[in-house]
């Protein structure tokens, strides 16, 4: 049931709505809005004057060999972020999800992770696998591996992979958990009835009625390595070694404040703009049809 | 098909002590009906035989295999949900296969035996839909689907009407007896409805705390209830109870209401004076004029064919009457009613057990 409001007049509904447009406006539109008018601006090597040069920048962009292995660079990394984050993050779920001593210790622990900042966790990170000082660095070596992600580039998107995944396990674990819960236990009990082995059941049952929840969270996961792992990346790699852990996000802060090369990476961010409202799109339209069945 | 015999099954959820050692054993193709009131522990005894509670004691025995140690998969046996548990992102179809295709039957045999379930159940037309869009008795015919294209050697049914409606539920009831009878399968069903477990069971076990207070068939359970909890569960309105002392050589009870009645089918043992408990059904006491017991009317239900009468005896002890439906007596009114002495059942005043002659 939804209670609805009437107000009388004109004002009011507008006076409690001015907080939240203001803030929009100001730290949304205003912003995409310099951007766009950014990104069809080309500034002069000093940076003192700027003369329009319509979709150029796009064009050019488009062509740039460097603008377009980062962009596979972000495919491979968003993509294995999420699909560590949410198979990791479904593996502890399904454990919690059992009965087992202490799990109500095992939860909070395992929520800890998504409260620590990202540059605190990224230098913890750079402790642990520092090729030089790093705990486990030293352990890998002990294993015969070659361990240093300064020069290779391999080894240096595992890492940053690893790291920006390990934060978002915990959101993945409280969702999956929350999902896991939902699941009727008679439900599972049928099969198990039925025959099913404890794996079928994940495979045939759990799995199947959980996808609502995997499909939110890999849009929402996606949209994560793609935004939000500047700091992890800043901090381990700078997007090295030789640009293999430069992302698109990565390179619009290189090219724009590095590089103070305005026009492009405004483009570039306009580019970014683009693809984060196909992924919300994308992800509106499926919760309405609520995935699946 | 098969036999089943559960063996001192007991079952603690911790301290506390759900199912004190039940001993059932069932023949081939009999239906058993659990009944008792809520918690007295049907569910629990059902998921041990199933297999989805471990029994803390006890063994239960399939067909002669001992499975107490086996998993649910490992039983042969099928189930139905009081919340039908079906398969909500699988269609009908889906549902009743899943067994089957985990069991690796070949295709063709799979869809023959499901064709011919919802064939019986009639919900053919129903197979590609998925279990939200079907209705309440729908998908109650549906995990009725399930349990029986898997023939296996045990049916187990937990309370599986009680999300229906009275209508619904009374033809489902008539429905599940007719295949169950048809199929001939073994079969444990477990209700708390009284009237669900006299049409249905072949033989009744009335549970009370976790103890079989008696396991007989309906009409023995009706006419020679075991104790006073058995006697006052089973039927409806529930019999009545007098309290009473046994007259010199055991031929019938002196009762605290002020009068006596004759025991007609023999004389019980005891020492005179002994406290007795006497049973009477609602409907085993008509009105009669001269009637010796003086029913004082606090509330008066007409049901139209019949009217209930519920009062005070002398004794201060409550009573209900069913009376005929051109009877209507108004409260406070003091109604004399017989005692029809074929129908008395007595009982211990101290430990409630049936006493016989
Ligand atoms: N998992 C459990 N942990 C602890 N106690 C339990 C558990 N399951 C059942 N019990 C207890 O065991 C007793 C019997 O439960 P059970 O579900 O068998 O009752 P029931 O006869 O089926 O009742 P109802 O008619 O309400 O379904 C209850 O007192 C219940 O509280
Ligand atoms: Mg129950």
């Amino acid at each position: 049931m939804r209670r609805r409001v009437i107000f009388r007049g004109k004002l009011l509904p507008y006076l409690l709505l001015a907080p939240q447009i203001a803030i929009t406006a100001v730290f949304f539109f205003w912003p995409a809005g310099m951007a766009i008018m950014q990104s069809m601006l080309r500034e002069d090597p000093f940076g003192l004057r700027s003369t329009f040069v319509g979709l150029e920048n796009f064009a050019e962009l488009f062509a740039d060999p460097l603008y377009l292995g980062a962009f596979s660079n972000t495919l491979v990394f968003s993509g294995s972020v999420a699909f560590f984050s949410i198979a990791v993050g479904l593996f502890l779920a399904v454990l919690a999800d059992k009965q087992i001593r202490g799990a109500n210790l095992y939860k909070t622990l395992l929520i800890w992770p998504y409260a620590i900042a990202p540059a605190l966790s990224a230098a913890l990170w750079l402790f642990l696998f520092h090729p030089a000082i790093g705990l486990f660095a030293r352990i890998i070596r002990g294993y015969g591996v070659d361990w240093n992600y300064y020069i290779n580039g391999g080894q240096a998107m595992l890492l940053v992979t690893i790291a920006a995944a390990w934060k978002q396990v915990s959101y993945n674990f409280i969702f999956f958990l929350a999902g896991l819960q939902a699941i009727p236990k008679s439900v599972l009990e049928a099969a198990a009835i039925d025959g099913a082995s404890e794996t079928r059941r994940f495979w045939s049952i759990v799995f199947p009625l959980l996808s609502p929840t995997t499909f939110f969270l890999l849009v929402v996961n996606l949209v994560y390595a793609f935004f939000d792992t500047f700091g992890a990346i800043h901090a381990l790699t700078q997007g090295g070694p030789a640009k293999a852990t430069e992302t698109l996000i990565y390179k619009v802060y290189v090219d724009g404040v590095v590089n103070l090369n305005l026009g492009s990476s405004a483009a570039q961010s306009v580019v970014l703009m683009v693809l984060v409202i196909m992924l919300t799109a994308v992800q509106f339209r499926y919760i309405e049809r609520k995935v699946h069945y | 098909m098969a036999t089943l015999e559960i063996q001192g099954v007991q079952k603690s959820f911790g301290a506390t002590k759900v199912l004190h050692g039940i001993d059932l054993a069932v023949a081939d193709g009999e239906m058993i009906v659990v009944v008792g009131p809520s918690g007295c522990g049907k569910s629990t005894l059902l998921r041990i035989v199933a297999g989805l509670e471990t029994a803390t004691g006890g063994r239960v025995i399939i067909g002669g295999q001992d499975v107490t140690l086996r998993e649910p998969k490992d039983r042969d046996i099928a189930m139905v949900f009081q919340n039908y548990a079906l398969y909500p992102h699988m269609s009908v179809y889906e549902n009743m296969a899943y067994g089957l295709k985990i069991r690796g039957l070949p295709r063709e045999e799979i869809r023959a035996r499901v064709q011919k379930a919802a064939d019986m159940l009639a919900i053919a037309p129903l197979l590609d839909r998925r279990p939200r869009q079907l209705s309440g008795g729908q998908r109650q015919r549906v995990a009725m689907g399930r349990a029986i294209v898997r023939e296996p050697k045990l049916f187990l049914f937990d309370e599986p009407l009680s999300n229906l409606d009275a209508k619904l539920r009374v033809q489902m009831r008539a429905e599940i007896k007719r295949l169950q009878r048809s199929l001939g399968v073994t079969s444990l069903y477990v209700t708390h409805d009284q009237v669900e477990a006299m049409t249905l069971g072949d033989r009744l076990v009335v549970m009370h705390g976790g103890v079989a207070e008696q396991i007989a068939t309906p009409l023995d359970i009706w006419n020679r209830p075991a104790n006073i909890f058995v006697a006052g569960f089973i039927g409806a309105p529930p019999m009545n109870f007098l309290a009473g002392t046994l007259l010199p050589g055991g031929t019938g009870a002196r009762l605290d209401a002020g009068f006596e009645v004759g025991f007609l089918d023999g004389a019980r043992v005891g020492p005179a004076g002994t406290r007795l408990t006497i049973g009477i059904r609602p409907e085993h006491v008509p009105p009669a004029a001269d009637g010796p017991l003086k029913l004082t009317v606090d509330l008066v239900e007409p049901l139209g064919g019949e009217t209930l009468v519920h009062g005070r005896v002398p004794s201060d002890e409550s009573l209900t009457a069913r009376l005929p439906g051109s009877m209507h007596p108004v409260a406070g009114a003091v109604l004399a009613l017989a005692i029809q002495p074929a129908q008395v059942h007595v009982f211990s005043g101290e430990t409630g057990q049936r006493l016989d002659r």
